[in-house]
């Protein structure tokens, strides 16, 4: 392996402000609703208020003939519409059932949301009063809500699947030796732990507009999307549509966490009713219906054993997930368990590891990626499960962790699940978090408060996460069934001014790419990163790209940037050596310019060198005009990061509330090219995992009904119920590509719920209370609290 | 209805429905499309702008209850070229990141210290309690708020 | 969401809204701040024919000193209560609570006669009117009339103001340097309460309920109780005697008992300080 030297000195690590907020700030920047589109129609969907029922009928006959209506269709009316259902790129097994998946039902409605008729006209408001006068006459069926309820096939589904079951996926490299570990083990535990459903809740909610060109036959797509690439492949393949006739460009997005990572049944039925009614078209969604029908995360019952020796040496792990898919599977939908799958071992060396994963339909709304994908879902068991066997061994949870880690000399290290991981220092990041969080007087406190009787009480929290991110070496995605590929596209141009253009196949909805991958490019040139424009998300622009999701934009995107960027330098080395008449070699690129070994009189700016290749006056024999140049980086494997995380939290007794009083982050993402947008991504995505553990649950009722269908009742925690956080960070790059970069956006959620859920348990320890479900609610600890005294 | 507001020092005078929303008013009348819509039931704060100086959400008026008054929107805080104090503030401290709640978020926040111009940490979390964030776990946010009131 | 269409006028007294009101009929509806019913509005859950913006009716936003009470407008804003220096000194209870409804933003445009007319039992205003014992003074086509708190909460979104009638002022009799305190248990800051409880000890102890039935009510268990000479702990044991909390969501009815035990026992001893008045350990 090369390069694994930390970043050298110049502009990469900076703490840079982002070029991308001026426009945010001042209400500049265009979302998908913001687009003036003249003469566009709007569109609203009639959505299902049932979780499971056939449709007896629907009748559009009074929206119809409502002023400013121009069109209404059923389900029925489009069924001919699409070339093919919506899409599913990961069919995990090679047995993997999977429904028909219309953007509006025809026959039946499988869950609450399920479109079944569109209304057309002129204005927004005109369009929702419409949609009030679609009437759906229902047969209801009984609805599936619970994966126990699934897996007996009680009710089935999808009725020509024969069975609720997708798939059951194995991995079980050596199953002898888990058994041989589990029968000589000392300790044993197991946990089960439920990953309620969580709505991923974006701010800015999804939409589409749909620009025709009838006669020219071209479609613009603007949608508010993660991954425009995907989505107009996917587009041109469900349409029927061309894709040479399909652009695709996310303007500014709001937010995604894996929410906009997907073809939605709205993009396809904008597109298809565009090309029908020959009109421009828009769809914004509310925020009641995208509870509904945008898609949820989570949702998995986990059981998890470890084995373990006399010393709390884990040497085995065996688990069996079942996972809840919802009533249909979307894009990545079945791959989201096993993302997770090879990762319950977390940072532990461990010898021994088999997994199963069994995943149903029910009559809810689709699960997919949500922020992590797998990986939160994993490090949750696995070190709930260690702070179980710490109490069972009789050690301090912080011991336990030093007992198992892999040794910063094992790496790269290959794990029993089959993974080769790249680069670690478990206990360096475990050290840190402790002394920041003062683990010894935190510990003081809580005994103080423990023998006194305080009726509030403090609890300490650790949690070690390591994932798997970087997505990924495509040969690796094709042993796992994925539909594509994992590498990302780069162009870098030299522009006659001097100026750099960086063309990403990134597609950035907060990340700040423009930012860090101007930064990545000036570096390597030594020019300003005011010079370098990073164009992105347009189809058009960037024709290449797998898009943003699973942290892997800078370690194979920005990865991509900075190769690009040498072969544009090694280019204009070959220019500048030719016309100061010098070999390649001893030229030497330093502050933008190309100087002469020890002669540094003889020199060229890049802006020169650049001018020189775009009149292509004086160019080497065979050498091309302009400089630019392309990179499509598959990457040889993931990337590894890792970290330790504190949660402090106060119980009180009385009434159950917990109150998460302070929270210490240390993560490893290698080297980083921004600290300040590091730092906010683990900001952001620990409050996404603290709102897991505490808050946040989409609840149905028994018949599928969506009960927190409003950020009324799904509770996203605003800033008064959040602390400040204390992050910091060891630098451990990987070796696996040339930037030892790791990545970032995902770190935050993965090692934060485990922390906290850790944490309000140990508070509770003296009581005997070892697990409260997510969230853990007032109520729920009272419950608790209440079983355990009355025993 | 006829309505005149003045919108970011401008006077506007439009015929509107009853029914139409503020900021439906402000988005779609007047073009302004710095006002973000997060959610449906006043929770988000995405909406937030100022109605005579003070802090509302703007999916929870009407236009004809704004008549006649001054409304100031995300796009009537910067002047002359140069961003707000807060606007600024916001940046240095990386309090945004997909930038979809931060119109709302700054107009709170200006709001907020109109009100209170000293606040402790916990006036300003408390002060932001109507307006949600999914990307910055408000960090940064608070951090800004803080730093713009000391400044 | 957007509400259905409907009628809309504006009234500039309070003569003129009532004509109005009564003009519109039965599905006419006030509209002040908009903070209760625009919402609902929204979700299609409430469509009035007809709006009766009583919002520039500027002779309605007041808090004024008269005598042993504080006069309060209808049409006085949550955020102007909160930080009203009548209110501070004779009825701080009424400044706490209006300080924590919501979030700045609605208190820049919630009311207090709003929040009292929609009799919401989730609602802290009812409460705190309760607990200070005050009244409601409506003007409707025959003339003005006077409901005390007590008997204006009928039932679920119900009060006692007729059909065309409005609410013009709120009585709160001064409780100055009377002991007070406000607790209000809920999962996020902007949310409304799980359960709320509002205490005033002046002489008597009033104890007020959020979100412990259909209507805001008082704690007939806990005042009795406490009348009699008990415990804070026998009270708050007795604070949700013959009440019928909901179950929802947010919490079980069996936990709102819990949980209005508890802020009972916290009010009462915060409220402890009364004049005249020992707190019961």
């Amino acid at each position: 392996m090369s390069a694994t030297a930390p970043a050298p000195p110049g502009i990469l690590g900076q703490r840079r402000l982002r070029r991308e907020d001026p426009a945010l700030l001042t209400g500049e920047a265009r979302f998908v609703a913001d687009l003036d589109v003249p003469g566009a129609l709007h569109l609203a969907f009639v959505r299902s208020t049932l979780a499971h029922a056939r449709i007896s009928s629907v009748d559009v006959s009074a929206a119809l003939a409502m002023p400013g209506v121009v069109a209404a269709f059923t389900g029925a009316d489009l069924e001919r519409d699409w070339a093919a259902p919506l899409p599913c790129a990961w069919p995990v097994t090679a047995d993997m059932k999977a429904p028909r998946h219309l953007p509006l039902a025809v026959d039946k409605v499988c869950y609450m949301g399920d479109a079944v008729a569109v209304v057309v006209a002129e204005s927004e408001y005109l369009a929702r009063d419409a949609a009030e006068q679609v009437f759906v006459e229902y047969d209801p069926l009984p609805a599936v809500v619970g994966i126990d309820d699934a897996l007996s096939d009680r009710v089935v589904i999808h009725e020509e699947l024969g069975t609720n079951t997708s798939y059951t996926w194995e991995l079980a490299p050596d199953a002898t030796a888990v058994e041989a570990a589990f029968s000589s083990a000392t300790h044993r535990v197991h946990g089960h732990y439920v990953q309620q459903r969580l709505i991923p809740a974006a701010i800015e909610p999804r939409g589409v507009v749909v620009v025709p060109q009838p006669f020219g036959g071209e479609f613009t797509v603007f949608s508010s999307t993660q991954i425009p690439h995907i989505l107009k492949v996917m587009l041109a393949l469900t349409s029927g549509i061309a894709e040479t006739s399909i652009r695709v460009i996310a303007p500014s997005v709001g937010g995604g966490f894996g929410s906009k990572l997907n073809v939605y049944a709205e993009e396809l039925a904008t597109l298809v009713l565009a090309k029908r009614l020959r009109r421009p078209i828009r769809w914004i969604e509310t925020r009641s219906e995208g509870t509904q029908a945008t898609i949820q995360g989570r949702g998995q019952i986990q059981d998890i054993e470890l084995a373990a020796d006399a010393e709390g040496r884990v040497t085995a792990v065996r688990v069996k997930l079942l996972a809840d898919m919802g009533a249909y599977l979307q894009l990545v939908t079945p791959g989201v368990p096993i993302l997770g799958a090879f990762l319950y071992s977390g940072v532990y060396d461990v010898p021994a590891y088999s997994i199963s994963c069994t995943s149903v339909f029910t009559n809810l709304t689709p699960t997919d990626a949500y922020r992590g994908a797998g990986r939160p879902e994993a490090t949750y068991a696995i070190e709930r499960a260690m702070d179980a066997l710490a109490r069972q061994v009789g050690v301090d949870p912080a011991e336990i962790r030093r007992r198992n880690y892999i040794k910063a000399e094992k790496f790269p290290y290959a794990s029993a699940a089959g993974l080769v991981y790249d680069s670690g220092a478990y206990e360096a990041a475990l050290d840190r978090a402790l002394e920041l969080a003062g683990y010894q007087e935190l510990r003081a406190e809580q005994a103080r408060r423990r023998e006194s009787g305080d009726s509030v009480q403090l609890g300490i929290g650790l949690s070690s996460y390591m994932e798997m991110c970087g997505l990924a070496p495509s040969r690796v995605l094709a042993s796992l069934n994925y539909s594509a590929g994992g590498w990302e596209a780069a162009t870098v141009r030299l522009l006659p001014t001097g100026k750099v253009q960086v063309v990403t196949g990134t597609s950035p909805h907060g990340q700040g790419h423009e930012t860090s991958w101007s930064m990545i490019a000036a570096d390597r040139l030594g020019v300003s990163p005011d010079d370098v424009e990073v164009l992105h998300s347009d189809t058009a622009v960037a024709p290449y790209g797998l898009d943003t999701y699973g942290s892997r934009s800078l370690s194979v995107g920005g990865v991509a940037v900075a190769i690009a960027t040498d072969r544009v330098i090694e280019k204009a080395r070959k220019i500048v050596a030719h016309q100061l008449e010098v070999a390649d070699e001893d030229l030497e690129l330093a502050g933008g310019a190309f100087t002469v070994k020890g002669s540094p009189d003889r020199s060229m700016p890049l802006g020169a060198v650049a001018f020189e290749a775009f009149t292509a006056h004086d160019l080497p024999d065979g050498l091309e005009p302009n400089l630019e140049a392309s990179c499509h980086f598959d990457p040889p494997n993931f990337t590894f990061p890792f970290g330790t995380h504190v949660a402090v939290v106060e119980v009180d007794l009385e009434t159950g509330r917990v109150i998460l009083r302070s929270y210490v982050a240390v993560d490893d993402c290698g080297n980083q090219v921004n600290p300040l947008i590091v730092e906010g991504q683990v900001h952001g995505g620990v409050a996404q995992g603290v709102a897991q553990a505490l808050f946040e649950k989409a609840s149905y009722d028994e018949q599928g009904t969506l009960l927190t269908s409003t950020l009324l009742d799904y509770l996203v925690p605003a800033a008064s119920e959040l602390p400040s956080f204390v992050t910091a960070s060891t630098v451990t790059p990987s070796p696996t590509n040339l930037l030892g970069v790791k990545g970032v956006g995902e770190a935050g959620t993965i090692g934060s719920a485990p922390a906290v859920i850790n944490a309000v348990c140990d508070a509770l320890a003296r009581q005997g209370i070892h697990d409260i479900e997510m969230p853990a609610t007032p109520e729920r600890v009272w419950r608790a609290l209440k079983e355990v005294a009355a025993r | 209805m006829r309505v005149s507001i003045t919108v970011n020092g401008e006077l506007r005078s439009d015929d509107v429905e009853p029914r139409l929303l503020l900021v439906h008013y402000l988005r779609d009348v007047a073009g302004l499309t710095g006002t973000n819509i997060g959610c449906d039931t006043s929770s988000c704060g995405a909406c937030t702008v100022h109605v005579d100086g003070e802090s509302v959400k703007s999916c929870t008026m009407l236009a004809v209850q704004a008549d006649g008054c001054e409304v100031t929107t995300i796009e009537g805080l910067a002047f002359d070229g140069a961003l707000h104090p807060m606007q600024e503030s916001f940046r240095q401290h990386h309090g945004l990141q997909c930038g979809f709640c931060t119109p709302g978020m700054v107009m709170a926040a200006t709001s907020l210290l109109a009100e209170i111009p000293d606040p402790t940490e916990q006036q300003v979390r408390e002060g932001l309690e109507g307006n949600l964030c999914r990307c910055t776990g408000y960090h940064n946010i608070v951090k800004a708020v803080l730093a713009e009131a000391r400044s | 969401m957007i509400p259905a269409s409907f009628e809309y006028t504006r009234a500039s007294s309070v003569g003129e809204a009532v004509r109005m009101l009564a003009a519109g009929g039965e599905d006419a509806k006030v509209l002040a701040g908009g903070h209760s019913l625009l919402p609902l509005m929204k979700l299609r859950m409430a469509t009035p024919s007809l709006l009766v913006d009583v919002g520039r009716v500027r002779e309605l936003s007041y808090v004024r000193d008269a005598g042993d009470s504080l006069a309060v407008g209808a049409l006085t804003r949550h955020f102007d209560l909160s930080r009203d220096e009548l209110v501070a000194r004779h009825a701080p209870l009424l400044a706490a609570v209006a300080g924590q409804i919501g979030d700045p933003q609605v208190r820049h445009r919630g009311t207090i006669g709003g929040s009292i007319a929609h009799g919401d039992p989730a609602s802290d205003l009812p409460a705190a009117c309760l607990a200070l014992g005050a009244s409601f003074v409506a003007v409707g086509p025959s003339g003005e009339r006077r409901i005390a708190a007590a008997d204006f909460f009928t039932g679920f979104l119900e009060t006692a103001l007729a059909p065309g009638e409005l609410l013009v002022e709120i009585v709160v009799p001064k409780a100055t340097g009377a002991g007070w305190s406000f607790q209000k248990f809920n999962r996020r800051a902007q949310d409304w309460a799980i359960v709320g409880c509002a205490v005033v000890r002046d002489g008597s102890t009033r104890v007020a309920l959020v979100n412990m039935g259909a209507s805001p009510l008082r704690s007939p268990g806990a005042e009795q109780a406490l009348a009699a000479g008990a415990s804070v702990a026998e009270a708050a044991e007795r604070a949700c005697d013959g009440l019928e909390p909901p179950s929802d969501l947010n919490a079980s009815a069996e936990y709102r008992r819990h949980l209005a035990s508890v802020l009972v026992t916290r009010a009462l001893a915060e409220a402890g300080g009364a004049p005249g008045q020992e707190a019961s350990p």
